[in-house]
């Protein structure tokens, strides 16, 4: 019996008419447009999709297993390679949820700078979204001019902390490093030329027709789905829930600056799609007003030199770009977490892959895949 | 689309406009990486440096071993005996120091941790090497830094 077999479970009421059209085929891993090493096993009648199972580890390096065997302070760099897309969230998600069950607040200054990377990795995150996403439908275009964008965000990212993907940037009660002489000017010009180039990806998608036809209508999940199968972020928002941690249960100093949350109504591809340009438009308002009240201050709150959290457990969520980013951090008052669990958003939104590609055809699980924006470094952990 | 843009190709045309104006050479954004040196930031976290110090030419590290401490990987390895003429007393000094390339993830929490700047992460960011044992540098490939290979034109 083959791989495939085992995984693949037949359900008697999806049978089709005529059983011999019934195929089985692999998607992945090696597929280009799964976005990392994703196997889709689909379940075709022709080319329509009448079944999927994915089948996911491959880039499994067990991560919260390393969180028992490091120290808390150790342990920081190895958040930075879930989410690699997005390595400055998750090193936000762990800090807080550290430094709230130690009872500890970063400073001001710490916060604020805190929230400015983290808005800015938003925008490299869905910058690489959008270019993988377009790529995969069929726009060659906008991948070389998001990526040129982004290469902005991580100059930015290299000039403050000397890296610039896993930047290991923040650390428990509040940053390691000042910022440099001319980050405010370097954020402030990033930031005005961007909302122009944000109208420039619009120009070359929102309207063009092959775009539309092949976004619209497809992977329709409804708002009732996305709330049943825990789906967060840009994904729950497409379908017309308004629903974002940063108004919902706010953390950092989210509630200085002023944004809206965009909300789609039909739940397709487009509307996520869109989604996600109007929230770089608010990451970019976020950014400015961040930028333009930065108080002065230590960047450090007071802690101890060996970090040793009282006995408890805490679960702190933070707005991932992909969306909701939880840690649970279980304390046993030694150097060393007793359990760290993560719940990564791209793992929950990737569940809903079955029913947002049932009926569609085998072109458009590229498309849903890409919509959901998954990394795989953050699913297998 | 209404009627009108969907017969004129407005669409199309919108796109088009986009990118021939990013035909003009002024709009260029690659680097010609081995001819063009890319500029690197200060803090940037590259290849690690044993510092010495410039005016006797003796190695800054204390062998306080804190480096190897903080490091998440345990990849450094501090070699150091202690000074005296017994060698049990005595100030301790450094005899050898080893650090594995080729598993560090450049986190810089043994550069924070070091309490004489002598270990660093430097600028140098060519590190690649033949083979698994290149990957591993003692204290003499630390203090000089990396040397990559130069090619003649």
């Amino acid at each position: 019996m083959t791989e495939a077999e085992t995984v693949y479970r037949p359900h008697p009421e999806d049978h089709t008419f005529l059983d011999s059209n019934e195929i089985v085929i692999n998607m992945g891993p090696q597929h280009p447009s799964t976005h990392g090493v994703l196997r889709v096993v689909l379940r075709l009648d022709g080319e329509k999709i009448i079944g999927s199972e994915c089948v996911i580890g491959y880039l499994h390096r067990g991560v919260e297993k390393i969180a028992e065997n490091r120290t808390y302070v150790q342990f920081n760099p190895y958040v930075d390679r879930m989410d690699y897309a997005a390595a400055v969230s998750n090193s936000l998600g762990y800090c807080e949820a550290i430094e709230k069950i130690m009872s500890v607040v970063a400073p001001p200054r710490a916060q604020y700078v805190r929230v400015i990377l983290t808005e800015l990795n938003r925008i490299a995150s869905h910058l690489l979204w959008l270019g993988t996403h377009a790529l995969d439908i069929g726009a060659l275009t906008p991948l070389f001019y998001c990526f040129r964008e982004r290469e902005e965000i991580l100059k930015i990212f290299e000039n403050y902390c000397g890296a610039r993907l896993t930047t290991h940037s923040f650390r428990i009660g509040g940053l390691q490093y000042e910022t440099y002489d001319g980050f405010e000017k370097q954020v402030n010009v990033f930031c005005d030329d961007f909302l122009h180039k944000v109208d420039e990806y619009e120009t070359l998608l929102t309207g063009n027709r092959i775009w539309l036809q092949r976004t619209k209508g497809i992977g329709v999940i409804s708002a009732e789905d996305c709330i049943q199968y825990g789906v967060t972020g840009p994904v729950l928002r497409g379908s017309g829930v308004k629903w974002d941690i940063r108004k919902a249960m706010p953390y950092c100093c989210y509630p200085d600056f002023e944004f809206d949350i965009p909300t789609g109504q039909n739940g397709d591809t487009f509307d996520r799609y869109i989604v996600r340009m109007e929230e770089m438009r608010q990451a970019v308002r976020i950014i400015k007003q961040a930028v333009a009240k930065i108080p002065d201050g230590p960047i450090m709150a007071k802690i101890p030199k060996v970090i040793k959290p009282p006995v408890g457990e805490i679960y702190h969520s933070i707005e991932a770009p992909k969306g909701e980013l939880g840690y649970l951090v279980v304390s046993d008052n030694s150097t060393q977490p007793y359990r760290v669990r993560v719940r990564p958003p791209s793992f929950v939104n990737l569940s809903a892959l079955d029913i947002m590609i049932r009926g569609h055809l085998v072109a458009d699980v590229v498309a849903v895949i890409g919509t959901i924006d998954i990394v795989l470094g953050e699913v297998d952990r | 689309m209404s009627l009108f843009r969907k017969l004129f190709l407005v669409d199309l045309i919108e796109g088009m406009k986009v990118t021939f104006g990013y035909q003009n050479p002024k709009y260029i954004y690659t680097e010609q990486y081995p001819k063009e040196r890319p500029p690197v930031s200060e803090r940037y976290r590259g290849a690690p440096r044993l510092n010495i110090n410039p005016e006797n030419g003796e190695t800054l590290c204390i062998a306080c071993d804190l480096c190897a401490l903080a490091c998440p990987e345990n990849l450094i390895v501090v070699g150091w005996q202690r000074g005296g003429p017994d060698g049990k007393t005595g100030k301790k000094t450094l005899t050898n120091f080893t650090y594995d390339i080729s598993r560090c993830m450049f986190c810089g929490l043994c550069e924070d941790a070091c309490p004489t700047d002598a270990l660093e992460l430097t600028q140098d960011f060519e590190m690649a090497n033949y083979s698994r044992e290149g990957a591993i540098w003692d204290r003499q490939a630390l203090e000089e830094g990396p040397r990559p290979t130069q090619y003649k034109e």
